[in-house]
């Protein structure tokens, strides 16, 4: 597959949001640089993972992509397609290829309707299936494909648990017969118990419908048992993009390293054996980022340089880092 | 086991709710030890916050009330004593840590006022003495320039600030007990490890027993002396922390433990998730709380309630199957 042209390619992307002062006369005092170049690609039926913590504008980075967050800088390409500043119009046939999946999927479902007209309502929208009774069957297959019973159907939404909902946010999703899923921290929000059976569906549904994702979470050890590659980002830079096995295996970036340690292992008798290595302080403010690399102020192996100098992405033999010191 | 610090016994709380009487703790029994790290583990409604609150008779009322059961700590029942005793002893001999810094602490005042504030309460310190002891304690949780930083005001801080403000006010006291519920939920992963550190270097310093309230199986690996898991409001198992994780004997625990990912196991293996929703406590079945979920359920377990039975050495759990 890696001959095939990426399914989504994002190259350079920024998204800063300006910051202004004074009430009579406004004016434009800074922006905070949520995303600032970042660059990566999707292809078809791969789950890129994209990790990092509060204010590193992995959710930014998914909202730019489906366009629901204007681009400052750079280009989003779907399919061969420059989608950057295609308008409402020209924008439909790719919105309907791509679709969200939000981490609280009570907030994203509309309580007074029935989960067969929260299903049916894109069909209708992007005129998928024409006749209500076509839609009705269709929403009860998509309950079947997601593990529901057809016949919730006509029941609302507050009568289904965290984990049923996410599912019919999935079925609705599922509808337009995506070719990407971005999904926005979809499990955590969820009961532990119940986290694997979302997991699974995602596999599952990957599996059969060939579908790609763009897995954005914190959790790593979700990350890597759902990604085939991993982004890592910091303040609004990926820091390292590299193979799953890859980067589990040998982080390259100091940042890496610090966010794969602070991950506690389910087991006493291998935690009491691993060295608690951990970066002191957190995440400074996207408003005025440290100079240089911006991890720099948190990171144990700094050097002069890494004050003074914005480290590139540099590819080292399929695993990309920014880093002075790799 | 050493002499118990704290022995609950049989404690149930329930909460009148549109559907009826809820019990959201079931006749939980523990024991801790001086010094002891236990966590309790659960997913959301399985009652060990609940069990944490109802400790320090912080359910309000109505709609719960504590219905039974007694919680003995340094020789009293607190479920008995007078309200004006409790209140010597919240803050002082147990302290609580919880979730959110943001809403436990009050944005109107300093750190200095709200760390000083329960040796002031409960010690009689002058406020200078109070103010002086504040600063050493922002120190000692390593808050920088902790002297500069009594004039601040909690929103001027960042949430690991904050929690470690929180620590810094729970250790004010020196208290025998910290409660800390789910302390690191709301922060960035590696914040997390460094607040969970910190808490646990300064109980062991300290010699303070920690009850660590949470659903991360990781913290409870790295932290935890001991574990009680909770399913609906009911202890379900609980042993040291290498034998449960070893030899996991309720159902519910071992299917916990397949179903997580971890960062060592061989890639490319489906979980194997729990099937079926977490119960609801209004309308809980008769028998074992788990057994509709449960693989190994045999026709009693949906009739007769287990109890805990101590099936190893110090490891005890409420089912009637035998593991393998």
């Amino acid at each position: 597959m890696p001959h095939n042209p990426p399914l989504l390619s994002v190259e350079g992307l920024k998204v800063h949001f300006p910051v202004h002062a004074g009430v009579i006369r406004r004016r434009q005092v800074g922006a905070v640089k949520a995303v600032d170049g970042v660059s990566f690609t999707v292809r078809a039926g791969e789950t890129l993972g994209l990790v990092g913590e509060s204010g590193c504008g992995k959710s930014t980075t998914g909202l730019a992509v489906l366009r629901m967050q204007a681009a400052t800088e750079g280009r989003i390409i779907f399919d061969g397609s420059d989608i950057t500043h295609s308008n409402r119009a020209a924008m439909r046939p790719f919105r309907r290829r791509m679709q969200m999946i939000y981490q609280d999927p009570f907030g994203a479902l509309d309580p007074r309707m029935t989960v067969a007209d929260i299903i049916a309502e894109p069909m209708i929208v992007h005129q998928i299936s024409t006749s209500a009774a076509e839609r009705r069957e269709r929403a009860q297959d998509l309950l079947a494909m997601v593990g529901l019973r057809p016949d919730m159907a006509t029941r609302y939404v507050h009568e289904f648990s965290g984990g049923q909902r996410q599912r019919i946010g999935i079925a609705r999703a599922l509808a337009m017969q995506p070719d990407l899923l971005i999904c926005d921290e979809p499990v955590s929000a969820l009961d532990v118990s119940i986290q694997a059976q979302i997991v699974n569906l995602f596999e599952s549904l990957q599996d059969r419908f060939g579908l790609a994702y763009l897995f954005i979470a914190h959790d790593l050890a979700v990350v890597r048992h759902m990604s085939d590659r991993i982004a890592v980002m910091y303040l609004g830079k990926i820091v390292e993009i590299a193979g799953r096995d890859e980067l589990y295996a040998r982080p390259l970036h100091p940042y890496s390293q610090a966010l794969l340690a602070s991950v506690a292992i389910p087991d006493p008798e291998i935690e009491a054996t691993r060295p608690q290595i951990s970066v002191t302080g957190e995440v400074p403010g996207a408003l005025n980022p440290p100079s240089g690399c911006r991890f720099h102020p948190r990171c144990p192996r700094a050097q002069a340089v890494c004050a003074r100098e914005e480290p590139a992405l540099r590819d080292l033999g399929g695993q990309s880092v920014a880093c002075h010191l790799v | 086991m050493a002499e118990s610090l704290l022995r609950v016994r049989n404690l149930t709380t329930r909460f009148r709710t549109e559907a009826g009487w809820v019990t959201a703790v079931d006749d939980v029994s523990f024991d801790l030890a001086a010094g002891e790290t236990l966590a309790i583990v659960g997913e959301s409604g399985s009652g060990k916050s609940v069990t944490a609150l109802s400790m320090l008779r912080l359910i309000p009322r109505p709609p719960g009330e504590i219905v039974g059961g007694s919680v003995v700590f340094e020789g009293r029942d607190l479920c008995q004593v007078s309200d004006a005793e409790m209140q010597a002893i919240r803050g002082n001999r147990i302290a609580m840590i919880f979730q959110e810094p943001m809403t436990s602490l009050n944005p109107s005042l300093t750190l200095g006022v709200q760390v000083g504030e329960p040796l002031v309460l409960h010690r009689g310190a002058s406020w200078a003495a109070a103010f002086a002891r504040a600063g050493e304690l922002l120190g000692r949780v390593r808050i920088p320039d902790a002297t500069a930083r009594l004039q601040a005001y909690p929103h001027q801080m960042s949430g690991g600030q904050r929690q470690r403000a929180m620590i810094a006010m729970a250790l004010a006291c020196q208290p025998r007990l910290i409660i800390a519920d789910e302390p690191t939920t709301a922060l960035d992963v590696t914040v997390q490890s460094q607040i969970l550190a910190l808490l646990k270097e300064l109980t062991r310093e300290t010699g303070a027993a920690l009850i660590l309230i949470t659903h991360d199986l990781g913290v409870v690996a790295r932290y935890a002396d001991r574990v009680a898991v909770m399913y609906g409001g009911r202890m379900v198992e609980t042993a040291s922390a290498r034998d449960l994780y070893k030899h996991p004997l309720h159902p519910y625990t071992r299917g916990l433990l397949a179903s997580i990912p971890r960062l060592d196991a061989p890639t490319g293996q489906k979980l194997l998730p729990i099937d079926g929703q977490p119960p609801d406590l209004a309308r809980m079945p008769p028998g074992c709380a788990f057994q509709p979920r449960c693989h190994t359920a045999q026709p009693g377990c949906a009739v007769t309630r287990p109890t805990m039975t101590e099936a190893r050495p110090e490891h005890w759990k409420a089912c009637f199957i035998d593991a393998a």
